[in-house]
């Protein structure tokens, strides 16, 4: 449970294990700011090993893409299953993001 | 997090604190024995939902005081899932509250819960007074995953 950070090819991904909910969202927002704060710009949040999101952690998403496009950055998000797409279709936010289906697809061309 | 089994249900008073959030909508969800032929509906509405619920009632209902509780009274038949969701605070209108999917709301950090919680939530209901939102869930093979039969 939790979230797993790594890099690869200049590129910061961000695995999230568990749920991201409000119990734990300020734990990524801090996460994904102290790589912003020293110079990272191209982010991966990879889903591929998450429960369930509640609107506080949509909420998250949608703010640290904003920090991130302010700092001439990037956010995409990877690996959503189908309750997850369910979520952000509902709430119209895969409008907002760039969702690949696998990891892979959201390092390419990074 | 105090707990009571009641019959065909039980009662939970929680803290005010939202990492208690998981850990009460889990006991619940694993205290549904006859849910299993619906898991998709339990996996993604009902924990959304109630996650929602306990949310908005600890963050805005109790105004995030830890002297306040939050009571969860669940009742499990046949056929459908009920919970009754209770703060201690003053209450709120929901009809004043904005469509989260509005060109001028989509970028909007904040209010999308009581929009999730009508469209995964088969109803949703308040008291008079603002602080109590009741919750059900239809175990019915025939029910989409989001109400208006919008499934993605």
């Amino acid at each position: 449970m939790g979230f797993q950070v790594s890099r690869s090819d200049g590129v910061t991904l961000v695995d999230v294990e568990g749920q991201l909910i409000v119990g734990n969202r300020q734990e990524l927002k801090q996460k994904v700011l102290e790589h912003l704060e020293n110079g990272d710009r191209k982010f991966v949040i990879d889903f591929s090993s998450t429960g369930y999101i509640d609107s506080s952690g949509l909420g998250v998403l949608v703010s640290l893409s904003k920090k991130i496009r302010e700092q001439g950055g990037e956010l995409r998000l990877s690996s959503l299953n189908e309750d997850l797409r369910t979520l952000f279709e509902l709430t119209k936010l895969d409008t907002l993001f760039r969702i690949t289906g696998t990891r892979a697809e959201a390092l390419e061309g990074f | 997090m105090f707990q009571q089994r009641v019959e065909d249900g039980l009662v939970l008073e929680l803290p005010t604190d939202v990492r208690s959030i998981e850990h009460a909508v889990e006991y619940v969800v694993s205290r549904c024995g006859g849910c299993q032929d619906h898991a998709a509906r339990l996996r993604l509405n009902f924990r959304v939902g109630l996650t929602e619920a306990l949310a908005n009632a600890m963050l805005y209902g109790n105004g995030r005081d830890p002297s306040k509780r939050v009571r969860v009274e669940v009742t499990l038949g046949p056929d459908q899932i009920r919970a009754r969701v209770t703060d201690q605070g003053t209450g709120f209108d929901p009809a004043a509250v904005p469509d989260p999917t509005a060109p001028e709301n989509l970028a909007k950090v904040g209010g999308r819960g009581l929009f999730l919680m009508r469209k995964l939530l088969d109803e949703v209901s308040f008291n008079d007074r603002g602080n109590q939102v009741t919750l059900v869930l239809r175990l019915d093979a025939a029910s989409p995953l989001v109400r208006g039969g919008a499934q993605a």
